[in-house]
């Protein structure tokens, strides 16, 4: 066993231990803040297939999180006045059952991912980085000049949405659906590295010519890995949605890409832990430093680049060493 | 303590005499402090705790956090005072986007909000909810203040713009209520943008006598200074928010003479008036705004609610904020059937004192002003 | 529309480019010879806007205030440079985004501290106020026009520069080979130095100049910075003349589109609906040019480099 294996154990014990305790010690805010961190970090797990693991640096994942968001938004919103999403060709109604939100996201994401990957992959390096972000732009602007469905004003869904057998308006049971899907992500994502596809991947990102030699087709690979990370991202925002029960465009913002890919590099980029450890610092730090200070920002830029000058490889790399990877 | 002051605690000590009722009231304040719109958070902040300190009640704790301008803070900072703080009065938000995530979920959860500065039309009409006050304004009001002026001024063919979002189409929409005028133009501008130069060109081409417009923030600077340096002269008319105290200063003689529309002004000829702008200044060595007077009597309204009623007894308490007996800063202030003022609405003319750039009250537009959406709520 | 009123509108997406192109050129010298992604770019922007309100607050000069919105964001320029980003050189990108990201906090909140949370007032200079009429009747503000000579001016400097000086010689030698330029005997850190410097300054220059038409507040710099990524990436990173085409082709599309495009559909729609739509598309205008460049040019028009 690895140190980053006994980590990562100790990191995902804790992230439920941490809410258990909150539960006995009457403390539901605790819960929330815990599923807070689960949530975020799912959309990082989804990041880390393409950057990580793909190394495509997308500015642009607020896409697939905003897309997530909205399709609970828009199906909970239609169950909630009881119109139906449209009646012509054939009738679509609203839903409030999770797990149908659940599948209309990751399908919609994926889409999403796809037609943008597809254009996206073109490029490669920083034009990758600004085209992701290009894309992520005009969902933006969209969602807020688009009035069907409030505009910047979002929407809001006044009760949580319903997972069978379960009270999810309880927060320790909405946090256990949310930390049971970031296990799957962790245990589909851990799967994904050691696969033939994972590991033609990872070669495709080192050196793009050796695979193209025994006939794989690169751009195929990161395709893949781009549309897959878009789908975990976009779960993760349907997610947020039902937590905050409330969608905004902000879930479209650049702020949003450029927080999830934060999660991913304070946690330690590539590392399957990674945007686990991320989000749950991130989320500590904003919630310890915004009670000291006006001025709470300051701290958190100056902790910030603390951590990328002197800890590299993030909070993973550190405490476990550097590794068998990371270039 | 000189003798304004003590006037003041004078009258705090009347307004809190029926203090022996009370239960310890909890009031959890989300505002935006931090980023480009802290100025508005920290003035509503400001006049609240200015209201809160001259009371000298000791039953009153606020608790103050910043939402940063983000819906999904703000949701969880709601959530985080009412489930561990256990507040018993939300307030404080500043955006209308802002207040359209939290505020639902906080009536829904049994607590009373009191809007001290966004009013979106949804939580006027349909969702409109008993435990819902708005202390400031409906959204709409101030814009259509503004088309009725548009009529007194004898404007004919007006230009319209406002940005392309929720709030800014409610501006037309609620300008265009009240105008009976034609419309030489009517153009959405992209949310955030700091360059009208095509605007301007437009305004210029299309034959109108006078320009409304809605452009908060730094939106609305950029347009006035352009608009002012542009040489095109015609009158402009706007809602308060771009001619505030705290914006003002940094317009300068590019909006002197401008007409805006506003439910309060530091000239407002009542002692509450007097006292609050001159214990704000005293308090914080800068002259007041809209928005610190929003707070204000958001504060003030919570303290005459709770010289009346226990806060534990909901339909008591909900009953003596309807009642509105506090001494408002506007003069004479009621709810309207949806917990929504009905109050005289002012114009104002942006003139200089010395070096500073304020304004000064012309008249008043519209009187008695209730909103549009009263009749679409049922509670 | 008249002509004469699309010239105008011409000449305003013109203007507005070359507002874009004041901010764009420090950051595309920048990640030309660092190979640095600076997103604390807008920072500087709004350094230089705040130290030229404050000037000319003091001083009542507007020549003044622009000097001490070249000094304060060279100065600070310099200064991060040295703390920070020298040791992000080396770096991948994505370290870069987050020292830079965390420099933004650092600077937004601190500039609040410093100066309050309200904007700050700067104006034009009374003899550059108001508006003169140029041929054919067009009335356009003394100042605007300003703003097209300085940026034009700039443009034409930095080709001298990089074309005929020395500095311009290591300049263009760091952007091919490091190693090499190194062992010429350079010194590669004050190399550096002198040009984060001098992007930062360009930047700075740009917020005092922009933000006497603007406003002068914490947060004017981020909207900025992301346009002015948009233009480097069309214009093709590192290329001062893929950022002057790139700002222009932005600034046209822009303007243009937020006039047409709302025209163009009231002649199948209803007005009211017509401006929605053709607002809500113009606002999402120049993504989709930057979309449609990458995909048909991934390396920008006048790219070398990835």
């Amino acid at each position: 066993m690895t140190r980053e294996t006994i980590l990562n154990a100790a990191l995902g014990l804790g992230l439920l231990a941490f809410p258990l305790w909150a539960y006995f010690a009457d403390e539901p805010f605790m819960i929330t803040l815990a599923t807070r961190v689960a949530i975020l970090a799912l959309a990082g797990v989804g990041l880390n297939i393409a950057l990580g693991l793909g190394g495509l640096v997308s500015l642009g994942h607020a896409a697939f999180f905003g897309i997530g968001g909205y399709a609970m938004g828009i199906l909970a919103s239609h169950a909630q006045s009881y119109s139906p999403l449209m009646e012509t060709p054939f009738l679509i109604e609203g839903t409030k059952s999770m797990p149908v939100i659940w599948l209309t996201a990751i399908v919609a994401s994926g889409l999403a991912a796809l037609v943008i990957g597809a254009l996206s992959l073109r490029t490669s390096g920083v034009y990758f980085i600004m085209i992701t972000l290009a894309f992520g732009q005009m969902l933006f602007y969209f969602a807020i000049s688009w009035p069907a469905y409030g505009g910047e004003d979002g929407l809001s869904i006044y009760v949580r949405n319903s997972f069978p057998g379960l009270n999810t308006l309880d927060p320790i049971q909405f946090f256990l659906i949310a930390y049971v899907l970031l296990m799957a992500a962790l245990r589909f994502s851990a799967r994904l590295a050691g696969s033939p596809f994972g590991l033609a991947l990872n070669a495709a990102r080192q050196t793009a010519e050796r695979v193209e030699t025994v006939g794989i087709v690169p751009y195929r690979l990161r395709l893949t890995a781009f549309v897959l990370s878009g789908m975990i991202t976009g779960l993760a925002g349907a997610l947020f949605a039902d937590l905050n029960r409330f969608v905004s465009p902000t879930m479209f913002s650049w702020q949003t890409s450029g927080e999830i890919m934060i999660f991913i590099i304070l946690g330690g980029t590539a590392r399957l832990f990674g945007p686990v450890a991320g989000a749950a610092l991130f989320i500590t730090l904003e919630h310890v430093l915004g009670g000291l200070s006006e001025f709470w920002h300051i701290y958190l830029g100056l902790l910030l680049l603390v951590v990328v000058l002197y800890a590299r490889g993030g909070i993973i790399g550190t405490l476990a060493g550097q590794e068998v990877k990371h270039d | 303590m000189n003798k304004k002051s003590f006037f003041l605690a004078a009258t705090a000590a009347v307004l809190s005499a029926g203090m022996a009722l009370a239960e310890p009231v909890k009031v959890g304040m989300i505002t935006t402090l931090s980023g480009g719109g802290a100025g508005l958070g920290i003035d509503v902040r400001d006049g609240f705790m200015l209201a809160v300190k001259q009371s000298g009640n000791p039953d009153i704790e606020v608790v103050v956090e910043d939402d940063q301008r983000k819906p999904d803070i703000a949701v969880q900072l709601a959530d985080r005072m009412i489930q561990s703080d256990k507040v018993d009065i939300l307030t404080g938000i500043i955006w209308s986007n802002l207040a359209m995530a939290v505020v639902p979920s906080v009536t829904a959860q049994g607590k009373f909000y009191l809007s001290p500065n966004a009013g979106p039309s949804a939580l006027a009409g349909k969702g409109c909810h008993p435990n819902y006050f708005n202390v400031a304004w409906q959204n709409d009001n101030l814009h259509e203040a503004a088309g009725a002026y548009a009529n007194t001024a004898g404007y004919k063919n007006t230009f319209i713009l406002a940005p392309n979002y929720p709030a800014g189409q409610d501006a037309l929409a609620g300008f265009k209520r009240f105008y009976e005028g034609d419309l030489a133009g009517e153009v959405y501008t992209k949310l955030g943008q700091k360059d009208y130069a095509s605007e301007i060109a437009q305004i210029r081409a299309s034959g109108a006598d006078s320009v409304f417009f809605f452009l908060p923030g730094g939106m609305g600077i950029s347009f006035l200074k352009q608009y002012a340096d542009s040489g095109v002269d015609l009158p402009v008319v706007g809602p308060a928010f771009s001619f505030d105290q705290g914006i003002l200063q940094a317009v300068g003689a590019a909006a002197l003479g401008v007409k805006n529309t506003s439910q309060w002004n530091k000239d407002i000829d009542n002692p509450a008036n007097k006292a609050f702008v001159e214990a704000f200044q005293a308090e914080y060595g800068r002259l007041p705004s809209l928005y610190a007077s929003q707070g204000y009597d958001t504060a003030n309204l919570i303290l005459s609610a709770m010289a009346k009623a226990d806060v534990k007894d909901q339909d008591a308490f909900r009953a003596a904020l309807e009642a509105a007996e506090f001494e408002s800063v506007r003069g004479d202030f009621k709810f309207g059937p949806n917990h929504h003022p009905i109050q005289d609405i002012y114009v104002r003319e942006v003139l200089q004192e010395g070096d500073v750039f304020t304004n000064k009250i012309l008249g008043v537009a519209l009187e008695d002003h209730a909103d549009a959406y009263a009749g679409e709520c049922k509670m | 529309m008249s002509l004469l009123l699309l010239i105008e509108q011409i000449l305003n997406g013109l203007q507005f480019g070359v507002m874009l192109f004041l901010t764009a050129a420090g950051l595309t010298l920048v990640f030309g010879v660092m190979g640095l992604i600076n997103l604390a770019h807008g920072s500087l922007f709004m350094i230089g806007a705040f130290a030229a309100a404050a000037t000319a607050a003091a001083t009542g000069s507007f020549l003044l205030a622009l000097a001490a919105s070249l000094a304060a964001a060279a100065a600070a320029g310099a200064l991060v440079e040295v703390l920070v980003i020298r040791r992000l050189y080396s770096r991948d990108h994505l370290d870069q985004v987050l020292a830079t990201f965390a420099l933004i906090l650092v600077f937004s909140e601190g500039t609040r501290w410093v100066f309050g949370s309200f904007p700050l007032y700067l104006n034009i200079p009374p003899a550059l106020s108001g508006p003169v009429t140029l041929p054919g009747g067009i009335e356009y503000p003394v100042y605007r026009l300003t703003i097209i000579a300085v940026g034009l001016m700039i443009a034409l400097g930095l080709f001298l520069l990089i074309s005929r000086t020395r500095l311009g010689v290591q300049i263009r030698a760091g952007e091919s080979d490091r190693e090499m330029i190194a062992a010429l005997g350079i010194d590669i850190n004050r190399l550096y130095t002198v040009v984060f410097a001098l992007g930062a300054a360009l930047a700075g220059l740009a917020g005092a100049l922009v933000g006497a038409i603007q406003s002068v507040q914490v947060g004017m710099g981020e909207p900025v910075l992301i346009l002015a990524f948009v233009v480097i990436v069309i214009g093709g990173i590192g290329s001062i003349k893929g950022a002057l085409i790139g700002s222009i082709l932005v600034g046209l599309t822009d303007t243009l589109g937020g006039v047409l495009l709302p025209e163009t559909f009231k002649l199948f729609m209803d007005p009211a609906s017509a401006t929605a739509v053709g607002s809500a598309l113009a606002s999402m205008l120049i993504y989709i040019l930057m979309a449609v460049v990458l995909v048909v040019k991934p390396m920008g028009l006048y790219g070398a480099r990835a």
